[in-house]
């Protein structure tokens, strides 16, 4: 599969009153065309940040991407003039919000927000995005599609807003949706329908999807490839296999554990992760993780591990990485 | 919708009907009255007896409840009295300067929308730059300056402009004109205290339109807008504006409501016969009759423009209009 999207070494701070927020610090990845790819980590490690950078929709100020390449199709995102990530936004790369409540406009139509969209990016008269907007209400699975168009957000249930960001993430025939925790809002039986329906469209159609999320269960079921993120670094990324059966970061093996996995026996008690992430304004130049780690040894404060390869594509940056394994087993 | 109107207009009349009893109560509690302030008003020996039937002649010896009731059931036989002092009728000194009130009050609400929505936005779109940092000091300018003050220097600009341009001062005209019979002799007189007072109503109201749309602009909804692609431009006038009017709407319909018997000083200044002027009279000469309908038709427009705003907050909110 050819190469979709390239993140070289991104670094997105934030000036506050308090300092420096690194809330992104150099990270890279790849999404190759029509391929899942999940990240994964706690509360504010740079996740949504990290995300809103590829379209360039961090608030500035406070915010800047201070270094790095966001190859786009060849073209480096981050050099683009105005006009050019316009036509990416919303045409090439959409995005789905965390919050289905407020991420549509509550004082225009459904119909509207939707044709608007692909008046503008297809070039469709008003008479074909209706037609279209019909179309892709029915795909989502929104009944009397017709009907709904002429609707407003507050008339929709959450579930069914989401549904409509996605019919607007699909509705130009994107490469690539971004989806920012698209199911954290909603209740359980709705959430396994909104990620069972994404995955469905976007494999029928083809579309790279990077999906963030903080629940290692969708991880499993929906990625192909993982990546975990701590304090705006990468600390691990790999197949969602290697990462869910053989990690090979501390912090990936705590989140692991904190979760309840239907694949590992019952009785396996969980294990919350102890302690808080750091302050993203005062990080020293060791291991950002080694506060919680129970490995941490003394090189861990001197200098923060280089991301290596463990086998083949998975690669994590923990000076003890090999020795995990080992202690875990002998520990069980 | 309708039905809602219907109810906020049959809710309108408690509200009228205490501001009736207030303020007929509130004026009997002052000392004084009408024919004490014109027999013996400038110090002078009046007679009592003439005093006395004075008041006979004008009903202030009546029983209270028959002078309420004669107050109200005017309103069903559409007869609002005289002046106690002119003895002319209300509708006719009211109609006089009702005219002139009500379209200087109109042009300053239009001339604070041009200013405050244009610059609030500009101000909001381009926060903590100098152009921000400009229409801010241009607002709370507004707020400083009393709208006499400016009055008095428009004025002398005008006298001194003309002067020296065209070699003869030259003065606003002092009559009023209706501006359907002769426009441009109209706006000649009544642009001037309109811009003088819309300046200063702008300035609330710039600021308010400023709040609200940063506010807007954090938004979510903005957010998707510009994940879509869509130009700045849009995404102000059709995502964030509307969203943002609604506090801005509330803001000058209040001011409206204030202009039409609030002008007093800018008035005098312009040397204009208005409402505001009236309302000073008619106090000064305990004119209970006069000062009661004033204070009734100032309540009137304040429930007119509620209704208005409500009116307005539906057509722009659907969340209001659906429910
Ligand atoms: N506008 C901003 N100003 C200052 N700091 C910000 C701003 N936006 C984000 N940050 C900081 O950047 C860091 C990363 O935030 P981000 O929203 O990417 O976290 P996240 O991983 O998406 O978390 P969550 O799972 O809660 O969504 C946080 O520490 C946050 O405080
Ligand atoms: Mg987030």
């Amino acid at each position: 599969m050819p190469r979709l999207l390239e993140v070289e070494n991104l670094k997105t701070q934030f000036e506050t009153g308090a300092g420096i927020v690194k809330a992104v610090d150099g990270i890279s990845y790849y999404v190759d065309e029509g391929e899942t790819v999940a990240i994964v980590g706690e509360s504010g490690c740079g996740k949504s940040v990290g995300a809103m950078s590829i379209l360039r929709l961090i608030p500035d100020p406070p915010g800047k991407i201070v270094d790095g390449r966001i190859i786009f199709e060849g073209r480096n995102v981050l050099e683009l003039p105005d006009s050019e990530i316009r036509k990416i936004r919303g045409g090439q790369i959409s995005m789905v919000f965390q919050e289905p409540m407020t991420s549509l406009n509550p004082v225009l139509t459904i119909g509207l927000q939707l044709t608007e969209t692909m008046m503008l990016h297809l070039g469709l008269s008003q008479d074909e995005a209706d037609k279209r907007a019909v179309e892709l209400l029915g795909m989502v699975g929104i009944g009397e599609p017709e009907r709904r168009l002429k609707q407003y957000p507050h008339q929709f249930s959450g579930g069914m807003r989401q549904r409509v960001m996605i019919a607007l993430a699909l509705s130009c025939k994107p490469k690539l949706i971004i989806a920012d925790e698209p199911t954290t809002a909603l209740d359980v039986t709705i959430q396994a329908q909104i990620l069972e329906l994404m995955r469905n469209l976007t494999k029928d159609m083809g579309v790279a999807l990077i999906i963030i999320t903080h629940n290692l269960g969708v991880v499993a079921r929906y990625a192909e490839r993982v990546i975990v993120m701590y304090a705006g670094k990468i600390v691990e990324m790999g197949t969602a296999k290697q990462v869910y059966h053989d990690p090979h970061h501390p912090y990936t093996i705590g989140l692991l554990n904190s979760v309840p996995r239907m694949d590992l026996h019952r009785g396996r008690r969980l294990v919350p992760i102890e302690g808080q992430p750091p302050d993203l304004t005062r990080l020293d130049e060791g291991c950002s993780y080694r506060p919680r780690c129970r490995w941490a040894i003394d090189k861990c404060a001197a200098s923060f591990p280089p991301l290596e390869a463990i086998d083949g594509s998975q690669i994590a940056a923990c000076f003890r990485k090999d020795e995990l394994e080992k202690d875990l087993k002998s520990a069980s | 919708m309708y039905k809602y109107i219907i109810k906020r207009v049959l809710l309108a009349i408690p509200t009228l009907f205490g501001a009736a009893l207030l303020v007929f109560f509130l004026l009997r509690a002052i000392p004084g009255d009408v024919c004490e302030i014109r027999l013996a008003g400038t110090g002078l020996y009046a007679d009592p007896a003439e005093i006395e039937l004075c008041r006979d002649k004008l009903g202030l010896n009546d029983p209270m409840i028959v002078q309420f009731w004669d107050f109200v059931s005017g309103y069903f036989t559409w007869d609002l009295g005289d002046s106690m002092w002119t003895g002319k009728p209300i509708t006719f000194e009211i109609g006089l300067r009702f005219k002139l009130s009500l379209q200087i009050a109109i042009m300053a609400t239009l001339v604070a929308i041009a200013i405050a929505i244009p610059l609030g936005i500009i101000s909001a779109v381009k926060q903590d730059t100098w152009m921000d940092y400009a229409v801010r000091a241009f607002s709370i300018a507004g707020i400083a300056i009393p709208s006499f003050w400016l009055g008095i220097i428009i004025i002398l600009g005008l006298l001194i402009v003309t002067q020296h341009w065209f070699g003869a001062p030259w003065m606003p005209p002092i009559d009023y004109v209706s501006p359907f019979e002769d426009p441009l002799r109209n706006m000649s007189q009544l642009i001037w205290p309109a811009v003088a007072t819309g300046y200063r109503y702008s300035a609330v109201a710039t600021r308010m339109t400023r709040s609200a749309l940063l506010e807007v602009l954090r938004e979510d909804y903005v957010r998707t807008a510009r994940s879509k692609g869509l130009m700045e431009r849009v995404i102000i006038n059709r995502h964030a504006l509307k969203n943002a009017l609604l506090p801005v709407v509330t803001i000058i319909a209040i001011e409206f409501a204030f202009l039409i018997g609030g002008l007093v000083v800018t008035e005098q200044v312009f040397n204009l016969n208005g409402l505001g002027k009236l309302f000073v009279e008619s106090v000064g000469a305990q004119d209970f009759n006069l000062t009661q309908q004033l204070v009734m038709l100032v309540v009137l427009i304040f429930v007119i423009t509620n209704l208005v705003v409500d009116i307005l907050y539906a057509w722009l909110d659907p969340r209001i209009r659906y429910s």
